[in-house]
């Protein structure tokens, strides 16, 4: 479950073309720098906000990625939020397996993902869509 | 969409990548040196990624096939300028970069280039004359 409470006003960045998950990335980098992630974790955060943005764009066929500036009270971190209203993941545990993929690609998206970042939460209907949320904090 | 130039420069064409790509553009990339490999003859290609700061698995993909494809059409690829944040998130994402060389920077990445194709030079010339003595 996802811990927090929301600091700042969610920025929203549609995810409807290659060009957008550029942009997923660059709004993602610009938020971890501004509640001072570490090198390495802002590194970590992009990469999985870049994974997660292209699985939004290829399998959700297209969406958006809403990230917000979260406080637990002693830590700042960023939340970004994927969703998505394409055909949702039918078989979640494949899905989430290193090397499994539908979609032509190393199948490391979604796995990937989730080891690089602090809390990692799905939730997908076949038919309606998926939303992912993930969350780094500082240290 | 935005391209991304490839240098030549002796007999090794440099790639430096600048900019966030979009998939497209390193998917362009991927075939613009497959290319120019063709086209120059050039026997090595170094790719510089110290201007990037994250390589996802998209990228780790495009540059594990250009290694594939520059080795098919006789030409070695150095992956150089890696940032140690890169690499660890790259390791942590699971992506091994198969058959990819590094080297820590351009210069590194040439001389390691010089050195593999004097090693081929080497293998040739000793298989010449092991011939040559075996013949009486």
């Amino acid at each position: 479950m996802t811990t927090g409470v929301d600091l700042g006003v969610p920025a929203t960045q549609a995810i409807r073309s290659d060009e957008d998950v550029v942009r997923v990335r660059q709004l993602v980098r610009t938020t971890a720098v501004a509640v001072r992630l570490s090198l390495v974790d802002q590194t970590k955060l992009v990469t999985a906000a870049s994974e997660l943005a292209r699985n939004t764009l290829i399998y959700g066929g297209g969406g958006s990625a809403e990230v917000t500036t979260v406080s637990d009270g002693r830590r700042r971190g960023v939340r970004i939020v994927f969703a998505d209203q394409g055909p949702g993941i039918p078989d979640l545990d494949l899905a989430l397996t290193d090397g499994y993929t539908t979609g032509g690609g190393l199948g490391l998206g979604l796995s990937g993902a989730r080891r690089l970042v602090d809390d990692f939460d799905i939730r997908t209907a076949v038919g309606e869509g998926t939303e992912i949320t993930i969350t780094k904090w500082s240290r | 969409m935005e391209r991304v130039p490839i240098l030549k420069i002796g007999d090794i064409l440099l790639v430096s990548i600048l900019v966030d790509m979009s998939d497209q553009t390193a998917v362009q990339l991927q075939e613009d040196l497959a290319e120019r490999i063709v086209a120059t003859g050039c026997h090595g290609v170094i790719i510089d990624i110290t201007a990037l700061d994250i390589v996802d698995s998209f990228v780790g993909r495009m540059l594990s096939t250009i290694a594939s494809i520059s080795k098919v059409l006789d030409a070695e690829t150095v992956v150089v300028g890696m940032r140690p944040a890169v690499a660890i998130t790259l390791v942590e994402l699971g992506l091994s970069l198969n058959g990819i060389r590094t080297a820590l920077n351009v210069e590194r990445g040439m001389e390691l280039i010089a050195a593999s194709r004097a090693d081929d030079w080497d293998a040739v010339l000793v298989d010449d004359e092991d011939t040559e003595t075996a013949t009486p």
